[in-house]
């Protein structure tokens, strides 16, 4: 998976100070409010979530049986499962199928595993042209872009940019209307679902009793997907397999209205196995490519293990404050937003992701709408403390100068009566620093506070010499 | 601890009785006041309004005074050893007392919620710290539902928002108690904050360290402040004061910021 989170804090900036984008990300307000309104008409949301992340823990602690199960029924199916360990594993094997078909063009429904692993970059080194047919990633794809959000992957162009990609790349003239560019988009899309030989989707969930691939969406595209071409591969990340059909009644309740705040999807398509005698449409050869990816690396560690639990919906990123400043780009990793910032480091090796785990407040309210109530919060947590353990191992971790504050700290803490003294000179010291009152201006390394807001001036007396005034009164 | 869930009359404190004036002699409880560093050196008024309203409720108030920090920023930037020492050190300070009452809810939640996680391979110490998350609370919800009062008999004057604090809210689960206790406040006007659940930005060292996407977070909180119409923003966390205040005195904008404890304590006829 590639990661460019090194320049986060500059990529993160300059998103801040991005005006056309802060005004797009406006809009992930609405999907807050969408939501809310969504589970508030559902009054046995919350039971529904519990049972949901039960199904969860249950699932991926006995992963090994269910994903057998699952196998042994697609194969009864007459489908065929393929085992990737990790991303070139998985293209590999796709590239394989496709060229066993003498593929030349694919179209592809908008899958976050197959964007983990590049796939696009791979079939286009091997000649295929993937076609993107979800109109958010069929945008980016046309503007050679990453999606920025799980869920919709354009949301940081407006009408406008569309507009001009559109006419860009598509030729003829700028449209100004949502509803010409979607037209447009869809003639030019509908002949691809034609002439495609392979269709490539991920997956939402893969029922292990009886073999099915449950994809969610509205556009429609998947279901001409699954039903045009005459092969149908779909990636699935290991944590995506339930038990039983049953489970749908749980996930696809809870889904839809954490993603968007429907009921349900325009679109739930069930895929039991390829095409059977008599049978009207439906891909002829049925491909599942099961992944692990570093995934396995997350189950190891039970502290970690319940990231494995999301559904992508994207809840966490439209309510996450941090997401709805920066917007996806920024996070440098296909997997933006809270949940990414927990499950991009152990996949991809901390050191790549360091910033992530540590560009949250820690309030919590990606949890607080999370599905299955992943613990976001705390699992960052764990992930900064893995971070300066690694210090102590070899030459990563913070650098020195935090690592010598904290000890720093530590000590001046452990000492009342040094810790009174610091404050009590540092109060004394401050006097000319302070303007109106206030400090304007930190000396680094807590400079950067200053840099849009005024730091209060320790307090010319401290409580503890209050509490000693008040005592002798 | 029903002994302790006394309901105050509130009338008693508009007109109170002659009963209620006199000096408590045996006092309801005793409460140590875990102050929290950023109070003691920056926001001592909150700490000195918290021991006044405990205080007039009967309460007895002590200072542990070898008390220093909780260990929380070593714990939020991932240092658990040192935060651990801190930790030890302030079950030692804490351990005995009846109850803990801190005026925030970000370390009230270190303590009630993260020394779990500290001390999780430490069968001991994590005895220890449970005991010690079980009496610790919150200065509003101590108050709300230790000594189940709402109507602490304050008044004050002007529009006051609330911002609601994030660990407070999420990590403590703590949001009616205080909306209960403003509302029972003589004088003023709530008014109400949009978005008042959305973080302010501060998170700690995340503040300083990405000072571009706390301010942008923060300049959404300063807009929501600004139509408000209030004039006084009320949080239960010295970090949001902090960088609400910041925001509101670098921008010019005429809000006063309060410490839930100091509108508590005023009364103003």
């Amino acid at each position: 998976m590639r990661v460019t989170t090194e320049s986060f804090l500059e990529n993160s900036t300059a998103a801040v100070r991005n005006r056309t984008l802060q005004s797009r990300l406006r809009v992930l307000n609405n999907f807050n409010v969408k939501r809310a309104t969504a589970f508030a008409d559902l009054p046995d949301g919350d039971a529904l979530r519990d049972r949901a992340r039960e199904i969860k823990e249950r699932t991926i602690a006995a992963l090994d049986r269910y994903l057998v199960q699952l196998e042994e029924s697609i194969t009864r199916l007459g489908g065929t499962v393929h085992w990737a360990r990790d991303g070139r594993e998985a293209c590999r094997i796709i590239l394989e199928i496709a060229r066993s078909h003498n593929v030349k063009q694919v179209v592809k429904s908008k899958s976050m595993a197959t964007e983990e692993i590049e796939l696009n970059e791979a079939f286009e080194a091997a000649g295929i042209e993937p076609v993107e047919t979800d109109l958010g990633e069929y945008i980016v794809q046309l503007a050679h872009e990453k999606p920025s959000h799980i869920l919709a992957p354009a949301i940081h162009k407006s009408k406008g940019d569309i507009s001009e990609l559109f006419a860009d790349r598509l030729g003829g003239e700028r449209l100004a209307e949502a509803e010409e560019l979607t037209k447009l988009a869809r003639e030019r899309l509908r002949s691809k679902f034609c002439s495609a030989e392979m269709a490539v989707t991920g997956a939402n969930f893969g029922v292990a009793e009886t073999g099915t691939i449950v994809l969610v969406e509205n556009e429609g595209n998947i279901r001409l997907s699954t039903t045009l071409p005459r092969v149908h591969v779909a990636l699935m990340g290991i944590e995506k397999v339930i038990p039983k059909l049953d489970d749908l009644a749980v996930f696809l309740k809870i889904l839809a209205r954490s993603a968007a705040g429907q009921k349900m999807s325009s679109y739930v398509s069930f895929i039991t196995g390829a095409r059977r005698a008599g049978e009207a449409d439906g891909a002829e050869e049925f491909h599942l490519v099961i992944m692990d990816n570093g995934r396995t690396t997350i189950l190891r560690d039970p502290e970690k293990r319940e990231s494995l639990y999301c559904l992508r919906c994207g809840a966490c990123l439209n309510i996450c404050p941090v997401y709805q400043k920066i917007g996806g780009h920024a996070y440098g990793s296909v997997y933006s937003g809270p949940i990414g910032s927990i499950i991009t480091p152990p996949m991809a090796g901390i050191e790549k992701a360091k910033d992530l785990p540590f560009a949250s407040s820690l309030c919590g309210a990606c949890r607080e709408v999370c599905p299955v109530r992943i613990n976001i919060p705390h699992v960052l947590l764990r992930l900064r403390n893995e971070w300066v353990e690694a210090a102590r191992d070899d030459r990563s971790g913070p650098p020195l100068i935090e690592r010598a504050g904290m000890k720093l700290w530590r000590f001046v803490m452990s000492h009342p009566v040094l810790y009174g003294i610091l404050f009590r000179t540092a109060a004394l010291l401050q006097g000319p620093l302070l303007d109106d009152g206030k400090l304007k201006r930190l000396p680094p390394p807590f400079d950067g506070w200053t840099e849009n807001r005024d730091f209060p001036p320790i307090a010319r007396k401290s409580f503890r010499e209050l509490w000693s005034e008040m005592e002798k009164s | 601890m029903a002994r302790y869930a006394i309901r105050f009359d509130a009338q008693a404190f508009q007109r109170p009785t002659p009963e209620t004036q006199e000096p408590v002699t045996e006092p309801l409880m005793k409460v140590s006041l875990f102050i929290t560093c950023l109070v003691d050196q920056f926001f001592p008024e909150a700490g000195v309004s918290a021991v006044s309203v405990l205080r007039r409720l009967g309460v007895e108030v002590e200072f542990p005074k070898d008390q220093t920090c909780c260990g929380q920023p070593a714990y939020n930037s991932g240092f658990h050893t040192e935060a651990r020492s801190l930790a030890e050190r302030f079950l030692s300070i804490f351990e005995s007392s009846e109850f803990v009452v801190a005026p925030s809810g970000s370390c009230a939640s270190m303590v009630r919620v993260f020394y779990r996680d500290l001390f999780r391979d430490d069968a001991a110490n994590l005895k220890r710290a449970e005991a010690l998350a079980a009496k610790t609370y919150e200065f509003g919800e101590f108050l709300v539902k230790v000594l189940g009062v709402e109507d602490v008999g304050a008044s004050s004057s002007g529009k006051v928002a609330l911002h609601q604090s994030c660990h407070l809210l999420r990590e403590l689960g703590v949001k009616d108690e205080t909306q209960r206790l403003l509302r029972a406040v003589r004088g003023i006007e709530l008014v109400e904050l949009e978005r008042a659940d959305v973080c302010c930005g501060f998170g700690g060292l995340f503040a300083m360290k990405y000072p571009q996407i706390s301010g942008g977070i923060l300049q959404e909180k300063l807009d929501c402040i600004a139509n408000s119409g209030a004039d006084v923003v009320v949080a239960c966390d010295a970090g949001c004061l902090m960088q609400i205040a910041g925001g509101l005195s670098r921008q010019g904008i005429e809000v006063r910021t309060m410490h839930i404890a100091e509108l508590l304590s005023k009364s103003e006829e």
